[in-house]
């Protein structure tokens, strides 16, 4: 028990999560690209032109993986946060300020393709929907917390900082889409049904969940490198970083 | 209980010592108010749609206005450290300094709110609702802001940083507080939207006091 | 298939510009941000490197 306790905490030093991690990345990529083709193989050339939206659908092969990536990186990057807060480990605050960056692209793209969705189904860039309208704030979180621990010099205090936030946060999520749903309905006045997505046919389904594959290997992948990034700038000085051949050569 | 009166006290000492603050946040939420008739126009209907929302809002900004100042004169002589060193346990006094913030800058708010929403033509009873929902917002208010303020201590650019924290954090409270006024006014009553509010408070109570208190910590290392 | 022309798939049924709007900018931003991380990990390289021959040169 003790034994693998230990083994289990040896990768989470920075130390020896590096080489790692260096190791891990090509193999996301190369998922990343398998499901991306996959994906877009399925969203553009088998998926059936939809009745009621005709092409314009295709666009929620990314507005869906998008939208769920963003939760999802949140809950992540929460889940991290709170290790670090009770083992004190320094790789769980790394962790957390890699995936940040990552989980607000994705709320940004799920917003970007939100709008480019709406315009030709609702007729507008941007309707309060209850969806949308949590996303914007879900971004909002995402710029707050990156903008926080960009303010605080010492890392590890941006780290605690930061962690604290996104449990608040991540506490609050639920919240706020709630209360915003609960407001949506109140002032739903002539609007039509904005929550109707087209009926999903199989091959639809397979598309958007391998799209969220590649969304998902995409962003393990580009939080690793950001994750090494970091480990470097915070660990300038030690002697394993001097010793790595990349600082050698 | 004793320590925690004890700190609501001086800091409502303090806070009249310098009250030229605490009324400057005063005026700055009426003024706000007042801003938007002139910005909208002065039709009576639209006013009242939007009395809400606009009281609402101009609270959420008058109450950022004082959060910075929750900790900071604290933590720059020294009795922040006092607090985390003393037997008392920590989230109880950090309790009573939210609790000082909310009679300096929140309650104040309470009973302006509905003379300015007379202004904007609501009747008695809208009236009635503001002020309740307003009581059980703003030291909603107050907590969710004490973390934001105890995050944010020494950091730099503090001010607007914390506002970025904080205000996404109070959209909750701005949709059922705002909400149970629009909720009366269209005759749907407000019950509803009160005890969500009610909810939220009692959640926050619990939880708001142990966070900012761990930001604290975490500011004092 | 459901298309018969090459131009009739880059037309996307009249969506063209909300189709493409959407997947370039998201194929541009999936492709910029592992390149800025690429740029930030030089750029601590390099200077990690800097740092490790001003050492060298100290000692000799």
């Amino acid at each position: 028990m003790n034994n693998r306790l230990i083994n289990w905490f040896k990768f989470a030093s920075p130390q020896s999560f590096y080489p790692l991690a260096g190791r891990m990345i090509p193999w996301f990529w190369a998922l990343t690209a398998a499901f991306g083709v996959a994906g877009l193989w399925i969203s553009f050339f088998v998926a059936p032109t939809d009745a009621q939206q005709g092409e314009g659908y295709r666009i929620i092969f990314i507005h869906v993986p998008a939208s769920w990536m963003s939760m999802f990186i949140y809950c992540i990057m929460a889940g991290w946060a709170g290790l670090g807060l009770v083992f004190n480990t320094r790789l769980s605050g790394m962790m957390a300020s890699a995936l940040a960056p990552t989980g607000a692209l994705m709320a940004f793209l799920s917003l970007w393709t939100g709008a480019l969705w709406g315009k030709p189904m609702w007729g507008a860039w941007w309707v309060w929907d209850a969806r949308l309208t949590s996303e914007l704030i879900l971004f909002f979180l995402y710029i707050g917390f990156i903008a926080l621990q960009a303010a605080i010099d010492d890392p590890r205090r941006a780290d605690k900082a930061g962690a604290i936030l996104a449990l608040v946060g991540v506490v609050n999520v639920p919240i706020i889409y709630f209360s915003v749903k609960w407001w949506n309905t109140l002032h739903q006045g002539s609007t039509i049904n904005l929550t109707k997505a087209p009926s999903m046919a199989q091959t639809m389904l397979w598309g958007m969940l391998l799209m969220a594959l590649c969304f998902w290997m995409y962003s393990i992948a580009v939080a690793l490198m950001r994750a090494r990034a970091i480990i470097l700038e915070r660990e300038t000085h030690t002697e394993w970083v001097k010793q790595l051949d990349e600082v050698k050569s | 209980m004793n320590s925690l009166l004890a700190v609501i006290r001086r800091d409502l000492l303090l806070a009249m010592r310098r009250k030229s603050e605490v009324l400057t946040a005063l005026f700055f939420f009426m003024i706000v108010v007042s801003l938007f008739p002139l910005g909208i126009g002065p039709e009576p209907a639209l006013l009242r749609k939007i009395a809400p929302g606009v009281l609402w809002v101009a609270a959420l900004l008058a109450t950022m206005l004082g959060l910075q100042r929750m900790f900071a004169p604290d933590h720059a002589d020294g009795t922040l450290e006092q607090m985390a060193l003393s037997p008392t346990p920590m989230g109880l006094l950090v309790g009573g300094k939210i609790a000082a913030h909310w009679l300096v800058s929140g309650l104040p708010l309470v009973l302006l709110a509905p003379v300015l929403g007379l202004q904007f033509d609501l009747d008695a009873g809208a009236l009635g609702v503001l002020v309740v929902a307003l009581l059980i917002g703003t030291p909603l208010l107050s907590l969710i802001g004490a973390i934001g303020a105890a995050l944010t201590l020494g950091v730099r650019g503090g001010g607007v940083l914390l506002s970025v924290l904080v205000l996404p954090l109070y959209v909750p409270a701005l949709i059922f507080g705002a909400g149970a006024v629009e909720a009366h006014i269209s005759g749907l009553g407000a019950g509803g939207h009160l005890s969500l509010l009610a909810a939220l408070l009692a959640l926050a109570v619990f939880f708001a006091p142990w966070a900012t208190t761990a930001a604290l910590r975490i500011a004092l290392e | 298939m459901t298309w018969n022309s090459p131009a009739e798939f880059f037309a996307m049924g009249g969506y063209a510009l909300y189709v493409w709007g959407s997947f370039g900018v998201t194929a541009l931003a999936l492709l910029m941000e592992p390149f800025l991380v690429r740029h930030r990990r030089s750029a601590i390289l390099r200077s990690l490197r800097r740092e490790r021959l001003a050492e060298e040169l100290d000692q000799q």
